[in-house]
Formats: structure tokens, C-alpha cells, sequence
């Protein structure tokens, strides 16, 4: 590993590692990589252990998404998302693959089949942090009842039921609170039905 | 092309974009994301809050030297290009191309009715997908559902209860829905459907094609 880093010293926030991101990407940057490597795998850690998988999983099931992280970084588009939701769908897609033993089938973005636009809109394209922003004040500002179906969907293995169980509630419940949550966000970004 | 008008239900999507979906049923949502942008802008949105949630969690330290053996396994510079796929199937979405390897045409379909074929392309112990193909101006008989059904068109398209679908609309069903949709008089319709418990069709002619249908 370089001692010196010839980059830059990083921008606060998500813009940094979005830059980091693409310096991997376009120089195969180490120094960069190992940045991202102390940020995001203890976090992908924490997210395999909250989903229930055990140590030795969660810590290997880390490792793993940081290779594929250097491996498919020149497939990451800051115009898309910002790094973390990009990481996040690394994380997601590989706990699939290896736990699941399914495949998972997926958009590709550059399917000849595409119908409308593949990017986001044009006033939006060079921000994908601004409007990452904007979605995740939209889920702070659900009513409680609703943001917390929405936070506890990314720990489950199967769709509804174990939020269903843990809350007591029934399964119509979670679905109706998710649809709810879902129409107040695209409220708040100021989208019409 | 136009947008589709009848879109998966929001739950749905939240699952698929969480990460929580069976493998038949992601299939189908993924296959209409090529179709709708409506919805990628959607996933994309959960995507968004799943990176949110992954920045802000607290972090888990990982074992002595994580770092540094993972260093070692970097092998080569980082890929510019998505690796090579499945063979492309014209005219198809890319995310059913591993499913329909070789071509429409060249699945092992049965037939289940008077110009009805069907043919199983994947399965799972929580719901199954299959396509189903229906020569033009059929009406297929009325039948219920034990769970829900997805009905996606693929290629042209049928009418049921007064609404049209059409390329990458979905119709969902629900145990209490009985109907009897009927494919388009000039193309008739290719579909991909997602159920989730075995069909339970209604009628004569229905309990006739029972035994075909409800595999
Ligand atoms: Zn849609």
C-alpha cells in the first residue's frame, strides 16, 4: 500500500466516497479502495448480523462485497446513486447469491429492450447525492408507524411475515403501512399519483 | 413505447429492492423494470434508503488483519464491463434470458387448453413462474386463485373485467378474484405469470381444465 496518498484530501459526506469510488474505478487505486474498506465493510458487517446471519458469515459475507466492490467498480455510475447505495446493492445482490443459492435476476441498464429514459432526469442527473438526500428526509419524515415497517423491510429474508411477527400485527397491515409509507414519499418528492 | 399502466403493488417492489423476494417473483419484477421506468425510479428510491440505512449503522469490527487479506485477493485492475451474460434471446427482456435459453419458440411447452400452452421456467418453495402463450381471441375459462397470481404481458396482450393490458402491464389477482380475461383478437398473447398456491378454476369448463392448469 502507498504511503503517500497522491489524491486530494476527501470532500465530508457522501461526495467522498463516491470520489473514492471512481478513483478505484479509473486507477485502481488501493489507497482509495482501503478508505472505502474502513467505512463501509464494518458497516456490511452489521447489516449481515442484523439479517440474522452469524459471525463468521457476516464477517466473510464482508470481505466478499469489498472484493466485489474493487472487482465491479467501473460498473458504478455516480449519475445512478450515490457509493453507499451502491455498496448496498453489492451487499444485497451477494447475500442472495451465496446464501440463498438463487439466482437473482436483474435489471440491466443497458438491455436493447429498455422502454423510457435509463438515467435519472436531466435537472437531477449530476446529483445523486442531493436527491439520495431528499429521499431519505422524505422516510424521516414518515409517521412513526410507517418509517418503521419501512427500516425493518431491509432485515428480513422473506417478504412481510417476520415484520408481521415481531410487531404483531397482521400481514394486510404491513403491506397497507408500506403502501402508505410508499405514497407519502412520493408526496414529499413531490409527485402526483 | 409507452410506459406501462398497471404497475406491481408498492410492497412488492419494496421486497424486491430490499432484498427479500423469491427468486420467481423477482424475476417477473425485474422483467417489468426493463419494461416501466415508473418502477426503476421506484427501486432505485428503496435502493437509496437501503444505502442510507447501510451509512448509518453502527459499525461491526471486522477480524485482525481483514484488511490486508483482502488486499491481497485483488486480483487485476477492476472490470469496465459487465461480464458476459446468457446468450441474448431477441426480443426479450435480459432478465429472462437465462430462463428462455434458446428462444421462445424453443421452450417445452404443453398444452393446457383449446389454444392455451403454458411451460414452468422457474420454480421455488414459495411461488412459481411460467409462461404462458395464448393464440389470438381466446378467452380463458373462468377460474379463481388458491393465492395470488401476477399476470405480466410479454407480447401483445388480452382484456379482462373491461381493462386492457398490454406490454409490461400486470394483472394481480388475489384469492377472491374470479375472472376470465380473453388475449388480443390479432396477436393474441405471450405472458409470464408468478403464483403463489395452486389456480382453482370455476365453471364446467373450468373443473375440465383443472386438472391441466393447477400443475
Ligand atoms: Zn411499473
Amino acid at each position: 500500500m502507498p504511503d503517500i496518498v497522491a489524491t486530494e484530501p476527501p470532500k465530508p459526506g457522501g461526495d467522498r466516497w463516491n470520489d473514492l469510488l471512481s478513483l478505484v474505478a479509473d486507477t485502481s487505486d488501493k489507497e482509495a479502495f482501503a478508505q472505502l474498506f474502513r467505512h463501509f465493510a464494518p458497516r456490511v458487517k452489521a447489516y449481515m448480523l442484523r439479517l440474522g446471519v452469524d459471525g463468521p458469515g457476516a464477517e466473510e459475507l464482508a470481505q466478499e462485497t469489498m472484493i466485489s466492490v474493487w472487482r465491479k467498480a467501473g460498473l458504478f455510475d455516480p449519475r445512478r446513486s450515490g457509493a453507499a447505495t451502491w455498496i448496498f446493492t453489492v451487499a444485497r445482490n451477494l447475500r442472495l447469491d451465496r446464501l440463498r443459492k438463487e439466482r437473482r435476476p436483474c435489471l440491466d441498464p443497458d438491455d436493447p429492450m429498455l422502454i423510457g429514459e435509463s438515467l435519472p432526469a436531466a435537472d437531477d442527473l449530476l446529483d445523486s447525492g442531493r436527491r439520495e438526500l431528499k429521499i431519505r428526509q422524505a422516510v424521516a419524515a414518515l409517521p412513526p408507524e410507517q418509517a418503521e415497517v419501512i427500516g425493518l423491510s431491509f432485515y428480513e429474508d422473506t417478504p412481510h411475515g417476520e415484520i408481521a411477527q415481531r410487531l404483531r400485527i397482521p400481514l394486510g397491515t404491513v403491506k397497507s403501512r408500506l403502501r402508505l409509507a410508499m405514497k407519502r414519499i412520493r408526496a414529499h418528492l413531490g409527485e402526483e399519483e | 413505447m409507452t410506459c406501462p399502466s398497471y404497475h406491481p403493488p408498492d410492497e412488492m417492489l419494496m421486497a424486491y429492492g430490499t432484498g427479500s423476494l423469491d427468486e420467481a417473483s423477482s424475476l417477473l419484477i425485474a422483467t417489468h423494470l426493463t419494461l416501466c421506468r415508473r418502477c426503476r425510479i421506484e427501486v432505485e428510491r428503496i435502493e437509496a434508503m437501503g444505502g442510507g440505512l447501510l451509512d448509518s449503522l453502527a459499525p461491526e469490527s471486522l477480524s485482525e488483519g481483514a484488511l490486508a487479506r483482502v488486499m491481497t485477493r485483488l486480483d487485476g485492475p477492476p472490470a469496465r464491463s459487465r461480464p458476459p451474460q446468457t446468450a441474448a434471446v431477441a426480443g426479450m427482456p435480459a432478465p429472462l434470458w437465462p430462463y428462455i435459453a434458446g428462444g421462445v419458440d424453443a421452450l417445452p411447452w404443453r398444452r393446457v387448453g383449446p389454444g392455451i400452452q403454458q411451460v414452468f421456467v422457474a420454480s421455488g418453495p414459495i411461488a412459481r413462474a411460467r409462461m404462458l402463450r395464448v393464440a389470438p381471441g381466446v378467452v380463458i375459462p373462468q377460474h379463481g386463485h388458491a393465492a395470488g397470481e401476477m399476470t405480466m404481458v410479454l407480447r401483445g396482450g388480452f382484456a379482462d373485467a373491461g381493462q386492457t393490458f398490454e406490454i409490461g402491464d400486470i394483472e394481480v389477482a388475489g384469492p377472491e378474484t374470479i375472472h376470465r380475461p380473453a388475449s388480443d383478437p390479432e396477436e393474441g398473447c405471450l405472458c409470464l405469470a408468478v403464483t403463489d398456491g395452486p389456480l382453482r378454476l370455476t365453471g364446467l369448463l373450468g373443473r375440465l381444465l383443472n386438472p391441466f392448469l393447477d400443475l
